[in-house]
């Protein structure tokens, strides 16, 4: 199956699993989906095989609550069954509604905003001085900017030139109260990463040929460490959840449920067709 | 008189075990001189990393780095660390379960006149409720290195809090009996069993003695490991007195004084009296005059336990008559 074609397939299964458990955040899942899926599938060395091993790469999702997302990639990687896709949110279960590290695959729990990319600089400083080939991901949202840890790690990463760390912002241009800007003003990312000595690179969030080339191109630049803004629409592939802030956490109900599946049904046979 | 500070001994102990593990690092938030760490900062500048006047940031690195491999000792005043921070080490450390040591230094009211700002006398309480984190507060230098000793090879994170000054000693290099997670012994008693952790040891001691000269048995225990507190200790030495005093450089609530009455309560009642720093923002003075002004110096928490006494058994009287 082509990229693609991947991501409307996973799409299909965070949808199962938020309408199965009535609960889940489907908007930030959906924009955030496309730069999952290039990220396991194209870009990283990281792998069921070698997860316990060093020198592979690292991953946090640092907006915890796009858990679902997370869970479909790892699923589809064969990191565990996908069976358990099922027991999300369950009473009991370990997949909850944020990552957590009980889960194979998953480094560090998240959920609270703010935090991934300091883990990420601390994973990145110690696989610099390991002289360690490994590469360090962080993907945040836009919303989550507004947390002040986030620019302490980001002068940090460019104090100690982490070029060995790529950041990720899902700039869908949604929270949940709203848009962005009208909640706290984000429109001048690319000046504020600049200004904290970062190389700044912007991709078409949903496009994966576009996400892979840039996450390469930031994979060989030197000297700092790179962010991509990912300009993403929240809920992208189901025309009705697109750009609607109420789709941060709302949860389909049935006649939603089959509408998104079948427009998520015809849009994966399209991708596959042009493959 | 000891002049050796705690932390001095723990950046003895991190030098000493650097030399044979690469993965031993130190992390500091513009913090390696007021932590005794600039010693480790030019022997092993490979291993140390500075993070600036940045504490939450200073913990996830941590954090991150543990997730790595490495043994990261971050070390920041314990005001910030422990509470600034709070979330960084529920999260980050505790919560992810990674082996990150969080040093805080010039702990309880080491900046005497410095303000509420600089103390910190909620951290027992913050660190303590968090599930997976163990916190110390080793008494002495010499018990300060025994538990180093621990701290630089296990797995698990840990909070531990020393004083900016140097501790009185109670332990001598010969004899400082050590046990891990256990408190240690220091006197038996039969009328009243004190509990003492961290600065309080000390002045406990000296108070201990002072009782004795006025024909009163009291007993000490020094509870370093105050997460996980030894239990068993606590009933033992209860169940030999007729009460219990607790002595902590903290807050009223969730500390040490807590924890021991949780124990005394459900397993062998007897009166127990916590003697901590006040619920307001303690006075301005150097840490010996507040500690005096607060009754936490040996006389006053001699005259504490006297009066304690009295009046437990003047109840038991009354209860009898």
């Amino acid at each position: 199956m082509n990229l693609k074609a991947k991501s409307f397939a996973l799409r299909k299964d965070i949808l199962d699993m938020v309408y199965l458990a009535k609960t889940g955040h489907i908007g930030g899942d959906f924009s955030v989906c496309d730069i999952l899926n290039v990220l396991y599938n194209r870009q990283m060395n990281l792998t069921p095989e070698n997860f316990s091993s060093k020198g592979r790469d690292h991953f946090i999702l640092s907006k915890g609550h796009s858990v679902e997302a997370l869970y479909a990639v790892l699923a589809d990687k064969g990191f565990f069954p996908k069976e358990l896709l099922k027991t999300y949110s369950q009473f009991g279960s370990d997949f909850i509604g944020h990552p957590n590290n009980k889960i194979p695959g998953i480094e560090m729990n998240s959920g609270s905003l703010g935090h991934g990319l300091s883990v990420g600089v601390g994973m990145a400083i110690a696989e610099k001085r390991d002289g360690s080939p490994a590469r360090v991901y962080v993907v945040m949202g836009d919303g989550e900017l507004a947390e002040g840890s986030v620019w302490e790690a980001a002068m940090a990463a460019s104090h100690y030139g982490l070029d060995n760390l790529t950041a990720i912002v899902d700039r869908n241009g949604l929270q949940i109260s709203g848009s962005t800007e009208q909640v706290m003003a984000q429109e001048s990312q690319r000046e504020r990463w600049s200004a904290f000595g970062w190389h700044v690179l912007e991709a078409k969030g949903n496009d994966v040929a576009e996400i892979s080339a840039k996450l390469e191109e930031a994979a060989g630049f030197r000297g700092k460490p790179c962010v991509i803004i990912a300009h993403t629409v929240k809920g992208y592939g189901v025309s009705f959840m697109e750009n609607r802030a109420e789709w941060h956490h709302k949860v389909p109900d049935r006649e939603q449920y089959e509408t998104a599946m079948a427009e998520l049904d015809r849009k994966l046979k399209e991708a596959m067709e042009n493959e | 008189m000891n002049n050796i500070s705690n932390r001095q001994v723990i950046c003895e102990s991190l030098c000493e075990r650097a030399q044979s593990d690469p993965d031993i690092f130190v992390l500091c938030s513009d913090s390696r001189g007021s932590a005794s760490l600039a010693p480790f900062a030019e022997q092993f500048p490979e291993q140390f990393v500075e993070i600036g006047i940045a504490e939450q940031n200073l913990v996830s690195v941590a954090a991150g780095m543990a997730r790595c491999g490495k043994r990261p000792f971050a070390a920041s005043p314990a005001s910030f660390l422990s509470t600034r921070s709070i979330e960084q080490i529920k999260v980050d450390v505790a919560y992810s379960h990674t082996n990150v040591k969080l040093i805080g230094i010039s702990g309880g009211i080491s900046y005497g006149a410095l303000g509420m700002t600089h103390h910190s006398l909620q951290d027992i309480a913050a660190v303590s409720s968090i599930p997976g984190m163990r916190v110390y507060l080793p008494s002495d230098r010499h018990q300060t290195r025994k538990l180093m000793g621990y701290l630089t090879k296990d797995e698990e994170p840990a909070y531990i809090r020393v004083a900016r000054g140097a501790s009185e000693d109670v332990y001598t290099a010969e004899d400082c009996p050590f046990e891990m997670d256990k408190a240690t012994v220091i006197a038996q008693g039969t009328d009243i069993v004190i509990i003492a952790c961290g600065e309080m040891a000390a002045p406990s001691l000296g108070a201990v003695n002072l009782l004795k000269s006025r024909g009163i048995s009291a007993g000490l225990l020094d509870m370093y490991c105050v997460k996980p507190i030894d239990k068993e200790a606590v009933i033992r030495a209860a169940e030999g007195a007729k009460a219990v005093l607790t002595v902590e450089e903290h807050s009223p609530f969730g500390g040490l004084g807590s924890m021991v009455s949780q124990i005394v309560g459900e397993y062998c009642p007897r009166k127990v009296r916590n003697l901590s720093l006040p619920d307001s923002p303690v006075i301005s003075g150097n840490p010996q005059e507040v500690f005096h002004y607060y009754g936490l110096d040996a006389a006053g928490i001699a005259a504490s336990a006297e009066s304690f006494l009295r009046s437990a058994a003047d109840q038991t009287c009354r209860e009898r008559g």
